[in-house]
């Protein structure tokens, strides 16, 4: 009997890690695939254990670059990609939280009209209006910048929405106290309500510093110089290759390098994230 | 205060344009281009060598993806008013970049205009001739030219008991080499990269037949696709029914199949010639190449073959002094030494008359005879209507049809002829639609 | 609901609402009527001629057979995702509700994909189940499964779908142990008491009460799968072979690439933000009724 309870008691943890292990896997091959060399992969004889090269592909990677394709040291494109997202993370907050603000605690015409003009974005990703969002940007002389790369991205309807929904919970007595004391909007917007909604802002600032660091076809179009490539992008030039084989060790070396600040930021600041994604699908 | 601001305004104005001065004389040549590996380098020492001679003209080239992409990207950028001075363009792009005579500056116009010695007689007519008009006006520069041959490894051939230095000539020879082959390599007897390239494209050319009328486009936009006739449907019946017990298998549509050669998966492998380089770094066997195969039966065969690879299409709409620059730059690419050396280090093939004559004389090729396969197979025939080049509108999406078609065929989805009928149909509607937007 | 107390001014909310609005009309609404205009017009790849054709790109669009295919291929995709990593989250959650003190544990073992980029996870996979050099595909030809998603539609879909699946998991893990976790620990101990059997007690009491979490996670799923996968096929199939795995979204793209047919894809853009612009209005309808209740 209790052997038969110690055997259900370990059945989830079996479920558990094997489910974990199933996870972990694609990253575990891609880390073993970064430690050998071009040949090893490509003749297709690459073993599921650590190889020698480990230290030599990690550092061309960030240093030197592949060669062969984007040419562009890693560690350009990485401060590329933190620039891009921390941008499109901050300018996104930004924004939203004065709009946010202007929709919830103001009564002026067009209200509604313009909440809804917000709204209706929500979903459109940039993908499918890909060609004539290019071309604006293409004429306001975006091309290759850091603006053209992130204004694009920051309306966001998704944020508008969560503090939206926030500012409505926070107690009118709080607006009624702040005008008793001859406050005007602004300064009720600085004093108390931005830090009423801190945790929102950084719950809201891990997802939308993923979604940043995580976009690829925008930065494809957008970039055509080298130098400002971003490593999710360097990842899909390394494997296409012409007359030429790719060179997988650099590649998954990259990839790993591409998750591992999104990674890092949503397993140290987990708590932060969960928020982050209950609130925005509210 | 307010005159001291103002002349310290002054200042910096001057020292801005002092320091601009220099940088300001060197006009800047945008290079968009496909090249990955050991062709990157090669692009980029040839750009930094041309910097490096004291001149006004600074090349700077961009990796932009995959042929597909770079093309993508170079029409993005020109609908944009964006446009790169240089864009590689593959092959099959051809009659899109020759479609759009706006968008383009013909090089040989260009040459002449900027005054630099031009002579297109001296370069290679298998080449050129791909790039050119029916008048032999050179609209492109080729850069990187190959074309199909067939790679197999010798090793294999000796353990499946073939000889090794008598590669199967005729596709009946390879599909019997290829089935004593799958008893040492049980997952591949023969497979090839580029699908319709291979096996409908080049196939064509060297068999004289047409792949469409008007001389498969050459004549004019007005085309249409004849590639049901019985050839094709005959050779693409013979790789479905290979395909079945893996005589034959597919590697997709590019060229991402041919790690299978160089790992030992494939051991006789059809692709472009440019494969050289890396065959050469990462085959761990002997290896050799050898001319396409082809049917015995078909009245003219073998003729020759085409070229592949990308030429070098100036685009339109810059100013003088940066297409000066440009023809420098293709004048510093024909240069004889320099076609030379990119011919024997890359496996690419030389563009000009004087640089193949000069490594024949050389006798590089007794050394490496595998770098003047495709050299012997393009210059086997004079070239016909159906060998000179092709001309299709909007090929690059075409080809993605027929490889549709022959993936479904090979599936069993479709027989061949249903799969080459409505490749047929469904190509000519693209090419309508082309003719549609050119033609106006 | 709206805000009993709120501020005066006249020009101050108009401020504040400036910048977002300008992006939004700049970078939205501005290309999205390019795209309308564009889907009237039938253009050379350059943009050098154009004919105005009315809705002759619809008449197209809707004739041709591979537009219906496309729907039918982004309903299968999304079925597949939707169910996979619904019941694999659902398994694993259910496991880590019953050890509560390492559920944290499992949590962030569990979540991180989510931060993997699409087209990283797309990148991953295929290195996996590449035909001939993935670690998973030899290991299939060994045990003699001919593994080959360059030519068997079936196979590259089965790619899409598991790497989709994997970034996805985390996400309805998340959601489902939350959902878990609210459900009071009486009703099920009153279950227990009344005899059913764990298996029993799960369907007949658990999964019923989650069916909220359930159905909401079915819609951000099919959302997730419709807009969000683009990288993941972009990289692993680019939509092949013979289009077996283009979805909508990935059919705007590949059909205006090189400009080889902006207008369809224009057409397609449009019937896309139509559909979008119905769910959300769908979906505002029914945030608005949850923040009632």
């Amino acid at each position: 009997m209790v052997e038969r309870r110690r055997l259900l008691d370990f059945l989830p943890h079996l479920i558990l890690i094997i489910g974990v292990a199933i996870v972990a896997f694609p990253v575990y091959v891609a880390f073993i695939a970064s430690t050998w060399d071009a040949a090893t992969i490509s003749n297709g004889s690459m073993p599921l254990r650590p190889g020698p090269h480990f230290a030599e592909n990690y550092y061309r990677t960030i240093f030197v670059g592949t060669s062969s394709s984007t040419r562009e040291p890693v560690g350009t494109m990485m401060l590329n990609s933190l620039i891009m997202a921390l941008t499109i993370a901050i300018g996104k907050i930004a924004i939203s939280l004065i709009s946010a603000f202007a929709v919830v605690y103001f009564r002026f015409p067009f209200r509604m009209t313009a909440f809804w003009i917000i709204f209706v974005t929500l979903m459109l990703p940039v993908e499918v209006r890909i060609f004539p969002t290019y071309k604006i940007v293409a004429d306001l002389n975006m091309l290759d910048t850091f603006a053209g790369l992130t204004i694009p991205l920051i309306a966001s309807a998704t944020a508008t929405l969560l503090f939206r929904q926030f500012f409505m919970t926070v107690p009118d007595e709080l607006v009624e106290a702040s005008k008793i004391d001859g406050a005007g909007p602004m300064k009720f917007f600085v004093d108390t309500l931005v830090p009423l909604s801190i945790t929102s802002i950084a719950a809201m600032f891990v997802i939308q510093f993923i979604y940043g660091w995580n976009q690829y076809l925008w930065p494809l179009l957008i970039t055509t110089k080298d130098n400002m490539q971003t490593i999710v992008i360097a990842i899909k030039k390394m494997i296409v290759t012409q007359d030429a084989l790719t060179e997988w060790q650099l590649a998954m070396a990259t990839a790993i390098l591409a998750m591992l600040p999104p990674v890092l930021v949503v397993v140290v600041m987990q708590k932060l994230f969960v928020k982050g994604l209950v609130e925005t699908e509210k | 205060m307010k005159f001291d601001r103002r002349s310290l305004l002054g200042a910096a104005v001057l020292a801005a344009s002092l320091g601009a001065a220099p940088a300001q004389a060197q006009t800047e040549i945008q290079w968009w281009h496909a090249m990955t590996g050991a062709n990157n380098d090669v692009i980029v020492k040839l750009a930094e060598e041309f910097n490096a001679s004291p001149k006004d003209f600074k090349v700077v080239p961009a990796y932009k993806g995959s042929y597909a992409d770079t093309l993508n990207a170079g029409i993005a950028a020109f609908r944009a008013g964006n446009a790169p001075h240089i864009l590689q363009v593959f092959e099959v792009g051809t009659a899109t970049m020759m479609g759009a005579r706006g968008a383009i500056k013909p090089v040989q116009d260009m040459m002449k205009e900027a005054g630099e010695s031009f002579d297109p007689k001296s370069y290679l007519p298998a080449i050129t001739g791909y790039y050119s008009t029916t008048k032999g006006e050179m609209l492109s520069f080729p850069f990187n030219s190959s074309s199909a041959v067939m790679w197999f490894n010798k090793d294999k051939f000796r353990q499946a008991g073939l000889n090794p230095d008598q590669p199967p000539k005729t596709w009946p020879d390879v599909f019997e080499a290829a089935k004593k082959l799958k008893a040492v390599s049980p997952t591949c007897g023969f497979s090839t990269a580029w699908i319709t390239w291979v096996n409908i494209e080049q196939l064509g050319a060297w068999h004289n037949t047409p792949l469409g009328t008007k001389a498969n486009g050459m004549d004019g936009f007005d085309t249409q696709f004849q590639i049901n006739s019985p050839l094709f449907v005959r050779h693409l019946q013979n790789l479905i029914d290979l395909q079945k017990d893996k005589t034959f298998d597919y590697s997709g549509r590019t060229n991402t199949g041919e790690g299978r050669f160089t790992s030992g998966e494939c051991p006789l492998f059809m692709t472009s010639s440019a494969f050289f380089g890396n065959v050469r770094a990462n085959a761990k066997f002997e290896w050799g190449n050898s001319v396409l195969p082809y049917y015995p039966d078909v009245a003219g065969a073998p003729q020759n073959s085409i070229i592949g690879g990308a030429s070098l299409w100036v685009m339109g709409g810059k100013k003088a002094d940066e297409y000066k620059g440009v023809a420098k730059f293709f004048t510093f690419l024909s240069n004889v030494d320099r076609q030379v050396k990119l011919h024997t280090e890359s496996g690419y093939l030389p563009i000009t008359k004087a640089a193949y004559e000069k490594v024949k004389a050389s006798g590089f090729y007794t050394q490496n005879p595998h770098l003047e396969t495709p050299l012997l197979q393009l210059n086997n025939k004079e070239p016909t209507d159906n060998s000179r080049g092709l001309r299709f509108g909007g090929l690059v999406q075409i080809r993605d049809v027929w490889a549709e078609e022959v993936e479904a065929a090979l599936t069993g989805k479709k027989s061949a002829k249903e799969a080459l009928d409505s490749a047929v149909s469904r190509g000519n509607d693209m090419l309508r639609q082309f003719e549609r937007t050119v033609s106006r | 609901m709206e805000k009993r107390v709120v501020f005066n001014g006249k020009l101050l909310p108009y401020l504040l609402l400036a910048p977002q609005l300008l992006i939004t009309l700049v970078f939205f609404y501005w290309p999205a009527g390019q795209a309308v205009l564009q889907s009237f017009l039938v253009q050379d790849a350059f943009g050098l001629s154009t004919e105005f054709v009315w809705f002759e790109n619809y008449q197209v669009l809707f004739s041709k057979p591979e537009y219906y295919k496309s729907m039918l291929t982004t309903a299968i995709f999304s079925s597949l995702v939707a169910f996979f990593s619904l019941s694999i989250a659902l398994l694993l959650a259910v496991q880590a509700d019953r050890h509560i003190k390492f559920a944290s544990g499992y949590k962030t073992l569990l979540i991180w994909p989510y931060a993997v980029a699409p087209a990283v996870a797309g990148v991953l996979w295929l290195f996996m189940f590449q035909p001939s050099l993935g670690i998973v595909s030899q290991s299939m030809r060994v045990a003699g499964f001919e593994w080959n998603p360059l030519l068997r539609q079936d196979h590259a879909m089965m790619l899409v779908v598991m790497a989709a699946t994997w970034k996805q998991i985390s996400y309805n893990f998340l959601f489902f142990l939350a959902g878990l976790q609210a459900i009071p620990k009486s009703v099920i101990e009153a279950a227990a008491i009344d005899g059913a059997r764990p298996a029993r007690r799960f369907w007949t009491i658990i999964f019923p009460l989650l069916s909220p979490t359930t159905f909401f996670l079915l819609v951000v799923n099919i959302v997730y799968v419709f807009f969000d996968t683009f990288g993941i096929i972009d990289a692993a199939t680019q939509g092949g072979p013979a289009k077996g795995t283009e979805t909508m979204v990935y059919k705007v793209y590949s059909d205006g690439r090189s400009g080889g047919d902006l207008g369809g894809s224009a057409a397609q853009s449009v019937v896309l933000m139509v559909i979008v612009i119905a769910l959300t209005a769908i979906q505002f309808r029914y945030v608005e009724r949850k923040v009632q209740y």
